[in-house]
């Protein structure tokens, strides 16, 4: 059980930056999603966490402890840190069944045999892997490697667990059981979780607070609800969900709202505080109503059945992209009007 | 920077690794440093026009050519044939696996000058597998193998086993789905070949060329028994014509001598370094099965073809050296009238030095091959892990005492511990001066498969080790030493073998007492004894057969793997 707390941290790889001056605090207990574009560090941040890269700036601790400081050069090894890590390559020994693959970190505790085997029996059952317990990992399908992996962190009662794209090869009904597996183990230990994902879905499903990453910065971290229709700035603002960003093109506060010109049309926006100086809004298919008779006039570019409804892709006549849904199909090329309601604004530097 | 290359590392490793690079240092380039000290000095002063002479001389350039032709050659036909078979033992549906592998060691269990002597006896005019025959060339005919080729081809046959074994355990390690990528990529035929599996093997190939081309530089045996009636010196026979002449006062002349055979022997290394850098493998799903292509109707032909080869090149030999042990005297011709056991009778039961050697030789083999082992691996794998300029420098000079010819490396030897440091004690006339010459000598046959197959190692599954809280030594044994067990027990194997078979170091170190099998046989060999030479070689050979047959035996006790010729 432990907080992890990062201050200034800051990873280069041969003088180019994989991670710049990362500062902030995953909560004792929490699950923390790490979401991202391919390349900006998410990996790396995680392998820093773990142990398995020394930062180049910046302090990290882990409960109680120093883990790293790169003023100092201390850094403690990851076998120290007692905490686990689930591989986006499974990382599985192919000379070990896969019985001993999940019981090995019990072997390391020295535990009774009788107490290494029920916990392996208990860890491969919660898996589904009661059947595969005697087979080598080169006989396994892929999504059996990974809930391989996925059981071997499992089975030991680490104070936090690293996941690198755990799911990333599972199909999709594994992957809502799974997702279930580990909503139930972070529920059951209380563990800090850091869990490293592609999925926005699957982020906003299971985390406490995302923090979304770019370049090798968070770009902000904060609970699901908030991303969505608080974000900070446009790479978050179009990163999540399907946000348009366009700037705002005239502002007048008065009174309890803000009044801004979006696109030609006069809209009332949220923002963080009344005071705010605001530069753009975030356009998400909410706050876009099709009607006859709207204002904004814009062109259907594309559309995509998403289940239940479907996404347009509507050009306006001054040239801004934006995302609607409508419960009717409508083809491309279709001329239409959209009303823009309450978007959230914020200040673009 | 420094920081930067301590990727996740823990102080246990650093320390670890600096005692044991220190006591591999001491022990590998010890001798060699000394040796260097005598070629730069003239009577205890710095000076290089010792240096100057000796290279400004037309024996040494002419024995420097030799060498390099036959060296370079031998290793190409060592690359050929090793390849060759490595390629279709590791990767298609051969039957009778094992024992083709087990054939294939052949070469490596028999000391070079045994090679020779076997091979002059089916070729020349005297020939006693010949004359049985009644095709034997006429009296007064050239021995064909009296020549550079001769040289060239035996190198190149002794050899064949080096790459064979170091290629096929990077063949094996090769994984079927990066072939069936480039299939799907619409690669097809000699192209999966030539841009997916060969790069992917270019490490071990690249490794295994290079202690090929190293050995046969090294090698004192063959250009001996053949180069010396031709007079075709190479380097390392000029060195023994020169000591043998002139004894122990040419000590400085000769360590010159030793070092041009290191500096081309470290160029050798350098350039397979160089081709090698800009790769760095790790294969990702490296738990996937390893690849296997099916021959299909070919299979049979491949078989034949493969099995009439190998009794070519080595049942014949073997049958050569046979006749010889069988006949009375040499160059009578073998047949039921003639033959005898008296040459076998003679060696194993009469000759007191023969136990002694064998002991001495077992003792030795499997000393040094155990400590070898206990040395290499986690040394390989902390370096592999942890590169510093160091163990950078360190890699590119321990192959020098295996390169140094056998009898400069004795005298270095002698050099360094007639009397050691701070005491009147000598280790000189005891095993333990062999024994320490041989982990000097074959330090670089257990490190470079080891290291070979650490370099594929996806480095995730001792970070698994590692996160759930294995320590060092808990992963060295769990994760480390069982992935590069069959590199290893290849390693192992490789030395316990020459080492038992070991010769020209062996050759200026014993005493009475302390004599080895090698120093037997070539006791007995030079003194006109072939026969029994020829009968003491076949009983080795049979020991080894013996030894190898135990380890398939026990083979289902060991963890998978272990047993290199086991597939
Ligand atoms: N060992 C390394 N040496 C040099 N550069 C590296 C190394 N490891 C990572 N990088 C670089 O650092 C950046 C971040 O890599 P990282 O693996 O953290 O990305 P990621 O967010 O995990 O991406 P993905 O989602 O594709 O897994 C990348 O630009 C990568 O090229
Ligand atoms: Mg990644």
């Amino acid at each position: 059980m432990a907080d992890i707390d990062l201050s200034c941290v800051g990873k280069t790889f041969a003088g180019t930056p994989a991670l710049q001056d990362i500062t902030t605090r995953f909560d004792d207990g929490e699950f923390v999603a790490l979401l991202g574009p391919s390349g900006c560090g998410k990996t790396t941040l995680l392998r820093i966490l773990a142990g398995f890269e020394v930062p180049s700036h910046g302090r990290l601790r882990i409960g109680t402890r120093e883990m790293a400081n790169a003023q100092t050069g201390a850094n403690l090894p990851p076998e120290a840190r007692n905490i686990g890590f689930v591989f986006q390559s499974y990382a599985l020994w192919p000379h070990m069944p896969v019985r001993r693959n999940v019981s090995y970190p019990l072997e390391i505790r020295k535990l009774s045999k009788a107490e290494i085997a029920k916990q392996t029996n208990a860890a491969l059952a919660s898996t589904g892997l009661v059947d595969y317990a005697d087979r080598m990992p080169s006989d396994l399908s892929g999504g059996q490697r990974q809930r391989v992996a996925l059981a071997r962190c499992l089975v030991s009662d680490p104070c936090a667990v690293l996941l690198d794209e755990p799911l990333a090869n599972l199909d999709v009904a594994l992957r809502a059981t799974m997702q279930g597996v580990f909503t139930d183990f972070h529920k059951r230990t209380g563990a800090t979780m850091v869990y490293v994902t592609h999925d926005q879905a699957e982020a906003m499903a299971m985390a406490d607070r995302i923090a979304v990453m770019d370049q090798g910065r968070i770009q902000q971290f904060d609970t699901p609800q908030n991303l969505y229709e608080r974000p900070k700035n446009r790479f978050v603002a179009e990163f999540v969900g399907h946000g348009a960003v366009v700037p705002v093109q005239e502002l007048k506060s008065g009174g309890n709202a803000q009044q801004a010109r979006i696109l030609g049309a006069e809209v009332t926006v949220q923002s963080a505080n009344q005071e705010a100086q605001v530069s753009h809004v975030c356009l998400r298919p909410e706050n876009l109503t099709i009607t006859e008779t709207g204002d904004l006039r814009s062109k259907v570019t594309r559309i995509t059945y998403v289940g239940g409804k479907y996404l347009l892709e509507a050009v306006t006549d001054c040239g801004a992209r934006l995302f609607a849904e409508t419960r009717a199909r409508i083809e491309v090329g279709t001329q239409l009007g959209l009303t823009i309601t309450t978007p959230w604004a914020f200040l673009e530097d | 920077m420094f920081a930067a290359q301590n990727n996740g590392g823990s102080r246990s490793e650093a320390r670890l690794l600096s005692a044991i690079l220190v006591v591999a240092i001491c022990l590998t380039l010890a001798p060699v440093l000394r040796l260097f000290v005598e070629g730069v000095t003239y009577q205890g002063n710095p000076s290089l026009s010792l240096m100057r002479e000796v290279l400004a001389q037309p024996s040494t350039l002419s024995a420097l050519k030799h060498s390099l032709v036959t060296a370079g050659f031998g290793t190409l036909v060592s690359l050929v044939l090793g390849s060759a078979f490595a390629f279709l033992v590791a990767l298609t549906d051969l039957r009778a696996k094992a024992a083709l592998v087990f054939c294939l060691m052949i070469p490596m269990m028999i000391p070079p000058q045994i090679t020779a002597l076997s091979w002059v006896q089916i070729m020349g005019p005297s020939s006693a597998l010949l004359k049985t025959l009644g095709i034997a060339p006429p009296l007064g005919a050239p021995q064909p193998l009296y020549s550079p080729e001769g040289i060239i081809f035996l190198l190149g046959i002794q050899h064949m086993s080096i790459i064979f074994l170091t290629l096929r355990a990077g063949l094996r390690s090769v994984p079927q789905d990066v072939v069936e990528a480039a299939r799907i990529s619409g690669a097809k035929g000699l192209r999966i070949w030539w841009q997916v599996v060969l790069p992917l093997t270019l490490p071990s190939l690249g490794a295994g060329t290079a202690i090929t081309f190293v050995t046969a530089l090294g090698n004192f045996g063959i250009p001996a028994m053949l180069g010396i009636p031709a007079g075709y010196a190479t380097l390392p026979t000029l060195v023994y014509q020169k000591l043998a002449g002139m004894g122990t006062t040419v000590l400085a002349e000769v360590s010159v001598l030793a070092m041009l055979i290191g500096a081309v022997a470290v160029a050798g290394i350098l350039l397979q370094r160089l081709l090698q850098t800009r790769q760095k493998l790790h294969l990702v799903a490296s738990t996937s099965r390893p690849l296997a292509l099916p021959l299909g109707k070919a299979r049979l032909t491949v078989e034949i073809l493969l099995w009439a080869l190998i009794s070519a090149i080595l049942v014949l030999p073997m049958f050569g050296l046979l006749a010889t042990s069988l006949i009375p005297a040499y160059g009578v011709p073998l047949g039921l009238d003639t033959i005898s056991l008296a040459s076998w009778q003679e060696v194993l039961f009469r000759q007191p030095a023969t136990s002694r050697a064998f002991t001495n030789s077992f003792g030795l083999a499997v000393g040094v091959s155990l400590f070898l082992l206990v040395i290499c691996l986690p040394l390989a794998w902390l370096m592999e892990r942890r590169k510093t300029r160091l163990t950078r420098l360190f890699d590119s000079l321990l192959d020098l005492p295996y390169a140094l010819p056998g009898v400069v490396l004795s005298i270095a030897m002698i050099l360094l511990l007639i009397r050691l440091p701070f005491t009147d004690a000598t280790l000189y006339g005891t095993i333990w001066i062999i024994f320490l010459a041989y982990i000097a000598r074959f330090f670089a046959v257990m490190f470079r498969p080891v290291q070979a197959s650490l370099k594929q190692f996806d480095p995730a599954m001792d970070e698994a080790a590692q996160s759930v809280g294995a320590s060092l030594y808990q992963r060295l044994r769990d994760v480390i030493f069982p992935l590069s067990a069959p590199a290893a027990a290849a390693g192992a194997i490789l030395v316990f073998l020459t080492a038992f078979n070991e010769l020209t170091v062996s050759a200026l170190l014993w005493s009475s007492g302390t004599e080895t099998l090698g120093v037997v046989i070539f006791n007995l060999d030079d003194s006109g004894e072939t026969g029994m030479a020829s009968a003491l070689a076949m009983t080795i050979v049979l020991v080894v057969i013996v030894f190898m047959a135990l380890i398939q035996l026990l083979s289902s006790r060991f963890p998978k793997g272990v047993v290199p010729w086991q597939t």
